[in-house]
């Protein structure tokens, strides 16, 4: 396979062969002109790029891919439609229908959910630059132990990443010490400045799988139009923190009840909507697919409703906190209740709920956001955003949607972290489909758990979580056959 | 009422070795302070401004914003108190080399500092501190959260005027979105049994105030014919972005207390202000120095009120120790 590369690597344009050189990149076919129409173009970055990223992690290499069969567990397969309990084979590393040979491993799933494994579309690794927080080594960890087996990092690293240098350093670094597939988005802008466009096709080909300025906002509607744009060209979905800079100006907490009483700077529900509008517009001006992380308030749950039910390919995300907490919590002054977008109103979590219900938001993902503890234990409006994520966010979600709220079915809740981010970003992962990679999670959704901080594999511990306890979690985590994470008896 | 409620103090004790804020004192806790202040006040009026209560004390006044009044109020009260007393701004301190708050203040604490009074511009300072100190903390103004001791002073002088807080129109007129001293009042007032009206343009009287229990009016002269008390609040030009009112000029003419307006006033009705005035802007200057003003008895109750926070604070917080 890479002497394949190899020869076509002489074949592609010198900027482009730099970029597959410093990303190392397999590249099955070159791109010959820039006035290609979308889909060949898009099709030559795709096929070279998820092959790359499917491959077994560096440290795993010299072992044999993972073969075995995975027992009487209850298969959910969303992309395929298939709930029902049998035997799942696992043959070097990929899914299979024929059943491993006499010897092979057999894991008892009796009782368990195997689920493709999951994806989380919304992390933040802080490699490069902030590894007293978090490193892709230990944040995939993390995500292993709360059942994921993909991510996609968040482009805020120091230096940002918005070239593809940046994007490869960070897939090799991510093969050499990630225990699970990690995934990166490149900037829309330069240094996540909002001022000009980011080499987005050349972080294409470097391996992005998405465009986001997360934690910031582009606000030149202009600029994101173009951007916008000119990711069609890829076929790349874009990912907007939506924030009008204006409308929220200082505001760390939801502009309500509790900013009025605390006297905080207020962070208005319309500073989001006026984005997600203004993204509305966009993908139906473009045609691009564009998708609203992290989303906060009944307005935006309203807006994208109504544009999705005209055809605009606008999705959204939920995040765990913002349906597990309102922004009563931020009276104690914690900064551990400090997230961009801020908590809300209980209104605001019953039309989030609802807007999962009725298939309004279609993404799950956790805005995992390690900060170290003497980051976080300073003046509230002082203190950064974001709390970890990971390792709770399965469970808070089969706790409220699928369990308290009855809003969606298990079926449902392991397609908004599976097949739906895989359908947006385009990658060949979360199905259990014949020849799919063996990237599995077992989940037991009915266990009853506490999360201590402390046992958490992450490199920090701010998560206003701490003792709560939740309905369900994963218990194994298989990437390309192989086990990563499993839970000890202690849990 | 003041018997009936000295009669419930007897029974309980203080036992917060912090003042954070008023909304979450207990009626009694508050009236306590009042009573206790009354008694402190007494002490002004002697040959020998002096008691032993906090001899041997220090307290540190940590002013991470500035400010002149209260820290000097804060500082005479503990001299009264016998204590003694360093002063730390922003500018003296570590802060400046970037240390967190929370070293500066284990370090003060380290140095056994007994009660800390803290005056921040980031709301939730105080409380931030007293969760991490053994030192009694004292929110001497935090952001735009709460100035307990000002709505204590603030009511300590309606009370000794009015006889009473229960029944009493009480508007509070201003800047109200920004302010510290409107929240910790508009806490204070309530539990005493005041009613309340907040009066001052949509921008920086949001309707959301209405949901903790207060009116909110959009013209001064829709309550100078029944309020006992009205409290002007400073218009901070350094921090209002022009975006909150066009002009001085315009506040005035539509929120400005003067002489032709204050003929509505009711003949006792009591002018208030925490300072320092603008004169001519939220109050006319003749009206500030005229026979309805308390504004200098509201310094001088200050001093009163905040000897006996220190006192009562300092005690709790010896017996948690």
């Amino acid at each position: 396979m890479i002497q394949c590369a190899v020869l076509h690597i002489t074949m592609l344009p010198p900027a482009l062969r730099i970029a597959l050189k410093l990303g190392r990149r397999r590249h099955r076919s070159s791109i010959t002109s820039a006035a290609a129409d979308a889909p060949s173009l898009r099709q030559s970055a795709r096929t070279a790029l998820p092959a790359a990223h499917f491959e077994p992690q560096r440290h795993y290499r010299h072992m044999q891919d993972g073969t075995l069969t995975i027992q009487d567990g209850k298969i959910i397969d969303p992309a395929t439609g298939r709930n029902e309990v049998a035997n799942l084979y696992v043959v070097d590393g990929k899914i299979s229908s024929v059943q491993p040979p006499e010897g092979a491993p057999v894991i008892s799933a009796e009782g368990l959910v195997v689920a493709p494994g999951l994806i989380d579309m919304h992390v933040h690794f802080r490699e490069p630059g902030q590894t007293h927080k978090e490193t892709i080594a230990t944040g995939s960890q993390a995500a292993a132990a709360g059942g994921f087996t993909s991510v996609v990092c968040m482009p805020n690293t120091s230096p940002p990443t918005d070239d593809p240098s940046g994007v490869a350093w960070i897939l090799d670094r991510a093969r050499q010490t990630a225990c699970i597939n990690v995934f990166t988005a490149g900037a829309i802008t330069r240094n996540l400045g909002g001022n000009e466009m980011a080499p987005i096709g050349s972080m294409v080909q470097a391996g992005i799988v998405a465009i986001t300025d997360d934690g910031h906002c582009v606000q030149n509607h202009e600029l994101m139009r173009r951007a916008v744009e000119y990711a069609r060209m890829f076929d790349l979905a874009v990912l907007d923190h939506c924030q009008d800079y204006y409308l929220v100006g200082n505001g760390v907490v939801h502009e309500g009840h509790w900013s009025t009483i605390l006297g905080l700077p207020g962070w208005p529900r319309a500073g989001e909507e006026l984005m997600v509008m203004r993204n509305i517009l966009l993908a139906e001006l473009c045609g691009t697919r564009i998708h609203c992380q992290h989303l906060s308030s009944a307005g935006s749950v309203r807006l994208l409703r109504s544009a999705r039910g005209r055809g605009v390919a606008i999705t959204g995300e939920l995040c765990p906190h913002h349906i597990a907490l309102t922004d009563k919590t931020i009276s104690s002054f914690d900064a551990n209740y400090k997230m961009n977008p801020p908590l809300r109103a209980q209104e605001d979590i019953d039309a989030l709920i609802e807007g999962v219900a009725e298939g309004t938001i279609t993404i799950l993902a956790s805005d995992h956001a390690p900060h170290a503890t003497f980051e976080k234990e300073v003046e509230f409006d002082q203190a950064p955003f974001g709390i970890l994520g990971l390792e709770t966010e399965l469970a808070i979600f089969l706790t409220i949607l699928l369990h308290r709220e009855k809003a969606i079915s298990l079926d449902q809740l392991i397609a908004m972290y599976t097949v739906n981010p895989a359908h947006l970003l385009r990658l060949r992962k979360g199905t259990l489909r014949p020849g799919a990679d063996a990237d599995i999670t077992l989940i037991d959704p009915n266990r009853e758990w506490v999360y201590e901080k402390e046992k958490s594999l992450s490199r920090s511990r701010n998560t206003p979580f701490d003792g709560k306890q939740f309905k369900g979690r994963a218990v194994r985590t298989i990437v390309a056959g192989k086990t990563v994470w499993e839970l000890g008896t202690e849990g | 009422m003041k018997s009936s409620s000295a009669a419930i103090t007897q029974t309980r004790n203080w036992s917060r070795k912090d003042l954070i804020s008023i909304r979450e004192l207990e009626i009694w806790e508050l009236e306590h302070i009042l009573d206790s202040a009354a008694a402190f006040k007494t002490v002004g009026s002697r040959d020998i401004k002096k008691v032993p209560a906090l001899r041997g004390k220090t307290l540190v006044n940590f002013f991470v914003e500035p400010s002149t009044r209260t820290r000097t109020s804060f500082e005479l009260a503990a001299f009264r108190l016998s204590a003694d007393v360093v002063n730390i701004s922003a500018s003296t301190s570590s802060l400046q080399k970037g240390e967190t708050l929370k070293d500066t203040a284990l370090n003060l604490q380290a140095l056994h500092a007994d009660i800390i009074v803290l005056r921040h511009s980031s709301a939730g300072a105080p409380k931030f501190l007293s969760e991490r100190l053994e030192a009694s903390v004292i929110n001497a103004g935090d952001g735009a959260h709460e100035h307990p001791t000002q709505a204590l002073l603030d009511v300590f002088t309606i009370r000794e005027r009015m006889g009473r807080i229960a029944g009493l129109n009480v508007a509070i007129v201003g800047d109200i979105l920004f302010s510290r001293v409107a929240r910790s009042n508009i806490w204070a007032l309530k539990k005493l049994g005041a009613h309340v009206t907040l009066v001052g343009p949509s921008t920086l009287v949001p309707r959301s105030f209405e949901s903790i229990g207060v009116s909110v009016v959009r013209r001064l002269d829709d309550v100078l014919e029944t309020a006992d008390v009205i409290n002007l609040l400073r218009i901070q030009i350094e921090r209002q972005r022009k975006e909150y009112f066009p002009s001085l000029n315009e506040y005035i003419r539509f929120f400005g207390l003067t002489k032709d307006r204050a003929e509505k006033l009711k003949p006792g009705c009591l002018i208030m202000h925490p300072g320092p005035i603008n004169r001519g802007v939220e109050l006319d200057s003749d009206l500030a120095d005229g026979p309805r003003s308390v504004i200098l008895d509201q310094v001088t109750n200050g001093l009163a009120v905040r000897m006996a926070v220190l006192y009562l604070c300092s005690t709790a917080g010896r017996k948690i120790r």
